[in-house]
């Protein structure tokens, strides 16, 4: 029915087949709209979201798919950029995580923000001083850089091909990739970077507050280099999953080991100045602020354990895991190693925004804990619902990756 | 914000602020004009088409 739209030469399941594969994230999907027309009806009441806890689960969701899209624009850069060739066949599938990450952010922000219709505020009355201002700029700008990068993979399929305008077009904005690839870097620096500096200005939160150099506290280079070491081990683990669901391979080895082996440097790297900004925060700041380590710890359901399971099993052990090149080879210790590190990043967005906000302020303050509403996680979930079932629909009408006809003969040879 | 809103201000910080911003818009601007402008003038036939 729908194989004048398949690209040439390979095989994709049944229309049948997909319309049930996309039933599940479908389902998602009017679950997040029911909850985010009952979040714009009836108000922000419909969340567990507080004078206390006024980031919540959106915000730990959005600083996590920000820092895991951040593969695209760190791909992006050394693709057209630094130059590497090899990265040719993996980049449409990272621009396409990355434009899932943040268009999914953006609209989850939409809602979080309580009346959408005055989103526009932040852009015409800017509070220059503001890092979030900085930060909004910057996500919805390079959303537009993203979708700009989006379209030439969009023209590329089939049938869009026949019209000759939008063929041409595509491919005259596939020639300056480069620009929009350094506009991307550059907007994406920024917006991890704000992002995390945010929370390293927080003086009066002595759990996130950290020193720096000049207006910039540790946390804005700690969160660049922590989403462009975990962004790659995403799009990994995107690919991977896609070539086991569909039993291809779709990328060759060489792009996804390139991407690995970079990810194990960046991430060793991220580790050490991690540990070392811990360390610094443990024995320096805080004990200037008239505290002790544990007091951060002393109630609630947040513990020490959170720091060791963000820095050491998914921080060190999977650095360790990909510098390891025999290791990295394999494709379990690779997944692994990938999850491990994609965790530890929501990990550390969710203890700088969640446990942050739980630990009290004042002497006579008390800990105080979040659960999020079931409209609050439908929300969240419709994201990933959107995610899979766009990258379901990118798979199978565009051409993602360039090189799969070649990776499978035998299959490609039977569909033709 | 522009230089010719109320909340402008005349200082180094408006212009880092907002001239990087509108740097980054131009660049993306001119990029699409540019690739629509080509494709317009390979249309007519005054360019040549570049195969991959």
């Amino acid at each position: 029915m729908d194989s004048p739209l398949i690209p040439e030469g390979v095989k994709r399941c049944s229309p049948k087949v997909f319309f049930f594969w996309t039933l599940p994230w479908i389902g998602l999907l009017l679950w997040g709209g029911v909850a985010a027309v009952l979040c714009l009806w009836k108000g922000l009441n419909q969340t567990n979201m507080s004078n206390i806890f006024a980031f919540a689960l959106w915000i730990v969701f959005d600083l996590g798919l920000i820092a895991l899209g951040a593969g695209a624009f760190f791909t992006g850069f050394l693709t057209y950029i630094i130059g590497r060739k090899e990265l040719k066949n993996i980049i449409n599938a990272a621009v396409i995580i990355g434009f899932i990450c943040y268009s999914g952010a953006v609209a989850m922000l939409g809602i979080d923000i309580g009346q959408p219709i005055r989103g526009w505020f932040i852009f015409w009355h800017a509070n220059i001083h503001s890092m979030l201002v900085e930060v909004s700029f910057c996500i919805t700008c390079y959303l537009g850089v993203l979708a700009v990068e989006f379209i030439p993979i969009i023209l590329e399929n089939r049938k869009i091909q026949e019209v000759k305008e939008l063929r041409l077009f595509g491919h005259n904005l596939h020639e300056i990739m480069a620009v929009f690839a350094a506009t991307g870097t550059f907007l994406s620096f920024f917006h991890q970077g704000s992002l995390g500096g945010m929370f390293g200005v927080m003086y009066a939160r002595p759990f996130a507050a950290r020193g720096g150099f000049y207006i910039w506290p540790w946390t804005f280079f700690l969160f660049i280099l922590s989403a462009i070491a975990v962004g790659p081990c995403f799009t990994i683990l995107c690919t991977r999953l896609t070539e086991a669901i569909s039993r291809k391979k779709l990328v060759p080895d060489n792009a996804i080991q390139l991407l690995a082996k970079i990810s194990a440097w960046l991430l060793s790297a991220y580790m050490v100045l991690k540990i070392l900004d811990t360390l610094v925060w443990m024995y320096g700041s805080v004990p200037r602020e008239g505290l002790t380590f544990m007091d951060f710890f002393r109630q609630g359901p947040y513990g020490v354990w959170m720091l060791v399971v963000e820095i050491i099993i998914c921080g060190i052990i999977p650095a360790i895991i990909l510098m390891i090149p025999n290791a990295r080879k394999q494709q379990g210790w690779l997944i692994t190693a990938s999850l491990l590190a994609c965790t530890g990043i929501v990990l550390n967005r969710f203890m700088f925004i969640i446990v942050t906000l739980a630990i009290p302020v004042m002497p006579f303050g008390r800990f105080w804990s979040y659960l999020p509403t079931w409209q609050e996680w439908g929300l969240s979930l419709a994201i990933i619902g959107y995610g899979i079932l766009l990258f379901s629909l990118a798979y199978r009408y565009l051409p993602v990756f360039p090189k799969e006809s070649e990776l499978n003969p035998a299959l490609e040879t039977r569909a033709t | 914000m522009t230089p010719f809103s109320f909340e402008w201000q005349w200082n180094v910080e408006y212009f880092i602020f907002f001239g990087f911003l509108y740097l980054a818009l131009t660049v993306v601007g001119c990029g699409l004009v540019f690739a629509g402008i080509k494709t317009a003038l390979q249309l007519m036939g005054f360019m040549r088409e570049r195969h991959f």
